[in-house]
């Protein structure tokens, strides 16, 4: 019995060291979107229908986890076929460099450039290193959207009216106004899930290129400008100011999306900053909610607010997989027109080929209007480094909650800024 | 010649004996090697490199990381903060398990509903623990109401005064967290106290009263006692849990209010995933599990000396 259980034992061991072999006709497709997971697999299924090629369409949520096991996945070089990056440009460019991620270009340009024209250039450049860029890696095209998104303010139309306010504001100071007819209704102003550290960090990136333009902001990240300046303290002040006004949710700084996204889709709040991704999730929260999508209250006439936007979710293919080509061609046949009809129907979320926008639901229009003034940094020349972006962002929670000014945050900032100057320096140096 | 086969048998069994013996041991020593001390080492050698998790290449820093952590004092406050957590879980935590263990110990009625109940919040996963008391903390307001149960009973009790954005406030963000992790964790504790109170001889306690003593000197003299092997034990486990706590964290407070709600795992979490320094948050892992292990030693050593007592 002993012989048979230690035999049973090493049997079950060496089945699980031998490496699996994979079914040459099955793809493996990792992503994060519980919302959109049904629709992939009805996808999966008509794609299997018309080219007898299988999609293992597999679901890890929410994106942070799903981020640690793209990592851990690379770590261990057992990436699926298609995998999506969730992380920094500089993230995308080591994936590239450690041979992770396979160069598109070819297969974009090919058929004289026909995939590539039909998707939206601003969601192609999020997926694209271009000649020159500062991570040395080979121009081209590295990952297929699928979708576009942009974020932007969301008024509800009913409360809005209600305290009086007939058109949603455009510059900051109608913004205040609003906020206060609002108050006096018994209505809070604004929410936004800034729990999530990167959306408050992207509403102050907003108003910094609105206060003084790109060039300044990209120059503050090379270390040419420093935080303490006085447009940066504008930018600050936009936090205080808010908080000054009682604009804020309560629990703001806090709050997750998911909250954030419940507070305004049950109209507890008039104003909320969130994605077009919102559009299905207030649909399934409460269909018969009323609202509009607006860019950002602008503070400076002369400058355009930039909003973050771009690819929502882009997808990218192991360069070291044995089904590249298939993993390719079903990339180009989900963005093709009929599935980006179809995934843009059922999840509501805006195409990523420019031929599926007409049937499109009337929000997602509007989102679609802000298209032209996005931007995004992984389309930056150059990004800010995490450590100097997560006291930006803790400074942002400190002025919300009142524990400290404008001033005292930007000097903390740059302190942090130049402590990195100083430590890339010395790194230029042992070089 | 009948004595040197002997001993060249007897030698030959000695040494099948000693090789079986270490047999026995290999799938162990092998299990453990692979998962506990080889990890411990690849973390080690990570700690001394700039790796950003991805790169094929890890550049050599030595003890760079180390030296940078030591300065780092958001690192050290999420150290206090843990300590903070710690300390509440000691004290409400286990002195709230101690005293309902002793209650559910009595011949009560529905002692086994109680039981039950009292060992219900550790079976449930953090994430919703934490999801249920954002709700209970909840600051917002619709039509006029508060929809936050606890400042919804605070502002009916006519307590207006003590009504707060809980987890959006520096004085109370951690203290809620601490809160919860007590009520999550006091099960725990209940449950092995409960089960260290049953051991103990119901003569000791008829011999007290025989004696005269009242409820609180049978407590001070035979309970506490006879109970310090376990209490040892839960302390223990409870300040081990606790210094670790963080997924109740991330589903309270997001990506946390400032410094105020940082833990050291939390620390460890954000250079890993957020900053992508994988290098410096294996230094913090080792810096972390040092801690760990001198706690756990000094607290060994504490609880062989009241034993010997």
């Amino acid at each position: 019995m002993k012989k048979i259980l230690g035999i049973f034992l090493c049997l079950i061991l060496l089945v699980g060291c031998v490496k699996r072999q994979q079914d040459p006709n099955t793809i493996t497709f990792w992503h994060w979107m519980t919302d959109r997971h049904e629709s992939f697999q009805k996808l999966a299924q008509k794609y299997e229908a018309e080219t007898g090629i299988k999609v293992r369409v597999d679901l890890y949520a929410p994106s942070d986890a799903y981020t640690q096991r793209i990592v851990a996945s690379a770590q261990a070089r057992v990436l699926p076929d298609i995998f999506g990056i969730l992380d920094k440009k500089e993230i995308f460019a080591s994936f590239i460099e450690s041979g992770f991620v396979a160069d598109l270009t070819e297969y974009f340009k090919a058929d004289g450039g026909q995939w590539e024209s039909s998707l939206f250039s601003k969601a192609l450049d999020v997926n694209s290193f271009k000649e020159g860029n500062i991570y040395n890696i080979k121009p081209g095209i590295y990952g297929v959207p699928i979708d576009v998104t942009n974020i932007q303010m969301l008024y509800n139309k009913k409360l809005l009216q209600k305290a009086g306010i007939n058109n949603p504001p455009k510059t900051f100071d109608e913004f205040l106004v609003a906020i206060k007819a609002l108050k006096q209704i018994g209505v809070p102003g604004f929410v936004s899930g800034w729990g999530e550290l990167w959306m408050a960090d992207c509403f102050a990136s907003n108003y910094a290129f609105n206060i003084m333009g790109e060039e300044k902001v990209i120059a503050t990240y090379r270390g040419e400008v420093p935080y303490t300046d006085p447009d940066w303290i504008k930018v600050f002040n936009v936090f205080k100011t808010l908080n000054a006004n009682g604009a804020f949710y309560e629990g703001i700084v806090t709050k997750p999306n998911k909250e954030a996204e419940q507070d305004f889709a049950l109209e507890r709040v008039a104003f909320a900053f969130n994605g077009s991704w919102c559009v299905n999730v207030y649909h399934g929260m409460n269909p018969d909610l009323e609202y509009g999508a607006m860019l950002p209250p602008a503070i400076n006439p002369d400058l355009p607010v930039r909003i973050w936007g771009g690819a929502g979710a882009s997808f990218v293919v192991n360069d070291s997989s044995l089904r590249k080509q298939k993993a390719v061609d079903f990339l180009k046949w989900l963005t093709a027109k009929d599935q980006q009809e179809f995934i843009a129907e059922e999840t509501k979320n805006l195409p990523a080929n420019r031929r599926a926008l007409s049937s499109i639901p009337e929000i997602l229009s509007e989102f679609a209007r802000g298209g032209d003034y996005t931007t995004h940094p992984t389309i930056w020349e150059y990004n800010e480094n995490p450590l100097v972006s997560e006291k930006f962002t803790k400074g942002l929670q400190s002025i919300i909650i009142g524990e400290k000014t404008p001033e005292q945050v930007a000097a903390e900032v740059q302190e942090i800024k130049q402590r990195e100057i100083k430590k890339d320096a010395q790194k230029m140096l042992t070089k | 010649m009948m004595s040197l086969i002997k001993t060249k048998t007897a030698a030959f069994y000695n040494i099948k004996n000693n090789v079986e013996n270490y047999l026995f041991i290999v799938p162990a020593v092998a299990i453990f090697t692979i998962f506990y001390i080889f990890p411990f080492i690849d973390i080690f050698n990570l700690s001394l490199h700039e790796w950003n998790g991805i790169s094929l290449t890890r550049k050599f820093v030595g003890l760079q990381n180390f030296k940078e952590l030591f300065q780092d004092e958001v690192w050290w406050k999420s150290f206090g903060n843990a300590c903070y957590i710690t300390l509440i879980a000691l004290t409400f935590q286990n002195a709230l398990a101690f005293a309902l263990a002793l209650a559910c110990d009595r011949e009560i009625r529905m002692k086994q509903f109680y039981r039950i109940v009292f060992f219900l919040p550790p079976v449930l996963s953090e994430v919703v623990v934490g999801l249920i008391w954002r709700w209970i903390l909840n600051p917002g307001m619709q039509n006029g109401e508060y929809y936050g149960l606890l400042n919804y009973v605070l502002h009916h009790l006519g307590l207006d005064q003590l009504i707060n954005n809980w987890l959006s406030d520096p004085k109370t963000a951690l203290t809620c967290i601490a809160v919860v992790h007590s009520w999550k964790g006091f099960g725990w504790g209940f449950i092995m106290l409960l089960a260290g109170l049953q051991t103990i001889d119901r003569q000791l306690y008829e011999a007290a009263k025989v004696d005269g003593a009242n409820s609180w000197n049978t407590f001070r003299h035979v309970t506490v006692p006879m109970m310090i092997p376990v209490i040892l034990v839960v302390v223990i486990l409870t300040v081990l849990g606790s210094m670790q706590v963080f997924v109740l964290i991330i589903s309270m407070v997001g990506q946390g209010l400032v410094d105020y709600t940082e833990v050291p795992v939390t620390r460890i979490l954000a250079a890993m995933m957020g900053t992508n320094r994988f290098g410096y948050a294996c230094a913090m892992g080792v810096n972390f599990g040092l801690v760990l292990i001198l706690i756990s030693l000094t607290m060994k050593k504490v609880s062989d000396r009241m034993k010997q007592a």
